[in-house]
């Protein structure tokens, strides 16, 4: 991608295995040194939170580098990994099951400090207030357990947690899925706001395309595991080169009528991870797979300066290639893989 | 009722049009002891009519469906005022006359699809013995059970599986399926998009569309996201603390929307366009 300066993280070919599953197929990434985010972008089972748990050192690697100043993360040891993990933290999108039931806010926020040598657990109230405070919560709000807040300010608490160790990098899966809008757009408000003050890079994991397009300059779509294409946001959604991109932004509901586009059919189901389709693992649904799809896995290379795509039409979808588009939607209007007996 | 007409033809749309909405709430009052949740003047959903009912956590949207079932009393609230099905009065009616009427002539789906099936049983059973329950022979139960599946486009054999060996996308088509099966003039669908993938999402909006077309289904369609009840409603009632702050047709009402409440719920959506 475009960075001059060397990237703070790079994902080098990735694989994640769980048996006969491939999570993650193969893919290559990279964050720029903060203020910066990368959007990552896919439906269930398109491997973005195996990848984001992957960059916390909580997903099996079965192959592929993942290296954080040009160290590779899976040879930290001691004081080496424990900068790590100052520098590199998560924030998950289940804010009930992140946070300890039992415990304050503040002691959760507190304990952080302290296994980090930053604050003794019981002297960090000033850090901790001042986080609250940072995360747009009451500082009062420390004595309160995780049961008495709203799920926006819960998320918050995790928020403010991840950022008590002053990490470079952050981990945002699926932040604001469990939230309402309103809640959910301080959230985001937030998030670029500390993007700006702490000179945060961050990989936004998510399946909400309009939240990349107002929180990350880069944004990589995954389908199955493996990048179908990544780009400057912005280019991105204007024009897509890979037809699933362009299916997926066409399916986003809209709340104005004129920005809505009649949406691109995808037909049948997604595939079994276990038993990935040969040669392009997006030709059995894709709407303009032609028969070197059926033989043939595209490289993910340029489609256009700044961007890239695995797709061996890249190049037409890219300049407006026709895609069919439901019309008048109804029963049996939906192409279905296996349907009708 | 014969299994061919389980898919539902344009004679349904007729069946309960003509005098008044399908269902007619008003003067709604639900409450917890003395504390109450709901407060809703008025609501209606007409014959093959999309109504949304929009509004955040807490806002008494699933709390209305819960009463408009005739469950509230399940999760211990009281109801006053009237919910009337086709001009029929349901607060008035016993248990087993509501549990005669659930399912047949008005059917809820809801956000997790996989919380409404049994994980022990085959989807089939789950979907034969509602049909049963209502009064369909063993074959019959099979027939339109199959019709079922087919109206909401999935294969029948999918019936033999269990809710984990289907994803969330079929799981809620099964569920609306159920829906069909039994015929439901009104259905109340519940978020049942919110855990969806997009794409998926869009897929099963489109079938109730289409099932609003052809079965002439009136939904009363709950969500907390604008965009999604902008595609899909007719009319849209916003819902905060318990009561409609504002209602009217979908294009208008979110286009140049009245109360700020319902403003502030449209500026928080994230767009796609380079600036909102």
């Amino acid at each position: 991608m475009a960075a001059a300066a060397p990237p703070l993280l790079r994902v080098e070919d990735l694989v994640v295995r769980y048996g006969p599953v491939t999570a993650v197929g193969g893919v290559s990434l990279e964050l720029a040194p903060g203020p910066f985010g990368l959007g990552l972008v896919g439906e269930s089972g398109s491997g973005k939170t195996t990848i984001g748990r992957a960059l916390v050192r909580l997903a099996p690697v079965t192959s592929g580098r993942i290296t954080f100043e040009g160290a590779d993360i899976a040879t930290l040891r001691g004081a080496g990994l424990q900068a790590y993990r100052r520098a590199v933290q998560i924030v998950f999108q289940d804010h009930e099951g992140s946070l300890d039931p039992r415990m304050k806010v503040g002691t959760t926020i507190a304990e952080s400090l302290a296994a980090h040598q930053l604050a003794p657990l019981h002297q960090a109230g000033e850090q901790v207030a001042a986080l609250l405070a940072e995360t747009g919560l009451d500082p009062a709000f420390a004595a309160r357990y995780p049961h008495q807040l709203s799920g926006g300010q819960r998320q918050r608490v995790a928020i403010a947690r991840a950022l008590s160790v002053r990490p470079r990098l952050l981990v945002l899966d699926e932040p604001t899925s469990a939230l309402d809008v309103r809640a959910q757009a301080r959230v985001l408000e937030l998030i670029g706001g500390l993007r700006a003050e702490r000179a945060l890079s961050y990989l936004l994991i998510t399946h909400n395309f309009g939240i990349v397009r107002q929180l990350c300059e880069q944004t990589a779509v995954l389908y199955l595991g493996r990048v179908a294409e990544c780009g400057p946001t912005a280019q991105l959604l204007a024009a897509p080169a890979h037809p699933y991109t362009a299916a997926l932004r066409s399916a986003v509901p809209q709340v104005a009528a004129q920005a809505r586009t009649q949406r691109i059919a995808l037909a049948g189901d997604p595939p079994d991870a276990a038993h990935p389709p040969a040669g392009c693992v997006f030709h059995p649904r894709c709407p303009v797979a032609v028969p070197r799809c059926r033989t043939e896995v595209p490289a993910l290379r340029p489609a256009a300066p700044g961007r890239l795509a695995a797709c061996h039409r890249a190049g037409e979808v890219l300049a407006g290639l026709d895609m069919p588009r439901l019309t008048a939607p109804g029963p049996g209007m939906l192409p279905r893989g296996p349907a009708g007996t | 009722m014969s299994a061919a007409g389980t898919a539902g033809g344009p004679g349904r749309a007729a069946a309960g049009g003509g005098a008044g909405p399908r269902l007619q709430i008003t003067g709604l009052g639900i409450s917890f002891g003395s504390r109450p949740v709901v407060a809703l003047d008025e609501l209606s959903v007409g014959a093959a009519e999309i109504v949304g009912l929009a509004g955040e956590s807490g806002s008494g949207k699933s709390m209305t469906t819960l009463a408009v079932l005739g469950l509230a009393h399940t999760v211990g609230a009281s109801v006053t005022g009237s919910i009337r099905l086709d001009g029929q009065e349901l607060t008035v009616l016993s248990q087993s006359q509501l549990r005669e009427l659930r399912g047949r002539r008005i059917a809820a789906v809801f956000q997790n699809p996989a919380a409404a099936f049994s994980p022990v049983y085959r989807v089939g059973h789950v979907v034969r013995r509602a049909l049963r329950c209502h009064g369909a022979s063993g074959s019959e139960a099979d027939d339109r059970a199959a019709a079922a599946m087919r109206s909401v486009l999935l294969p029948p054999d999918l019936l033999r599986r269990y809710p984990s060996q289907l994803s969330g996308g079929q799981l809620q088509r099964v569920a609306i399926a159920l829906a069909l099966a039994l015929q439901a003039e009104v259905l109340l669908a519940d978020e049942p998009t919110s855990a969806l993938d997009v794409t998926v999402q869009a897929e099963v909006l489109e079938l109730l569309r289409g099932l609003r077309e052809s079965a002439g289904l009136s939904i009363l369609f709950i969500s907390h996201d604008l965009a999604v009840v902008a595609e899909l409603c007719d009319r849209v009632a916003v819902m905060r603390d318990g009561a409609i702050v504002e209602q009217g047709p979908a294009a208008r009402l979110l286009s140049t929307p009245a109360a700020e409440y319902t403003a502030e719920l449209l500026a928080a959506v994230p767009g796609l366009e380079a600036e909102a």
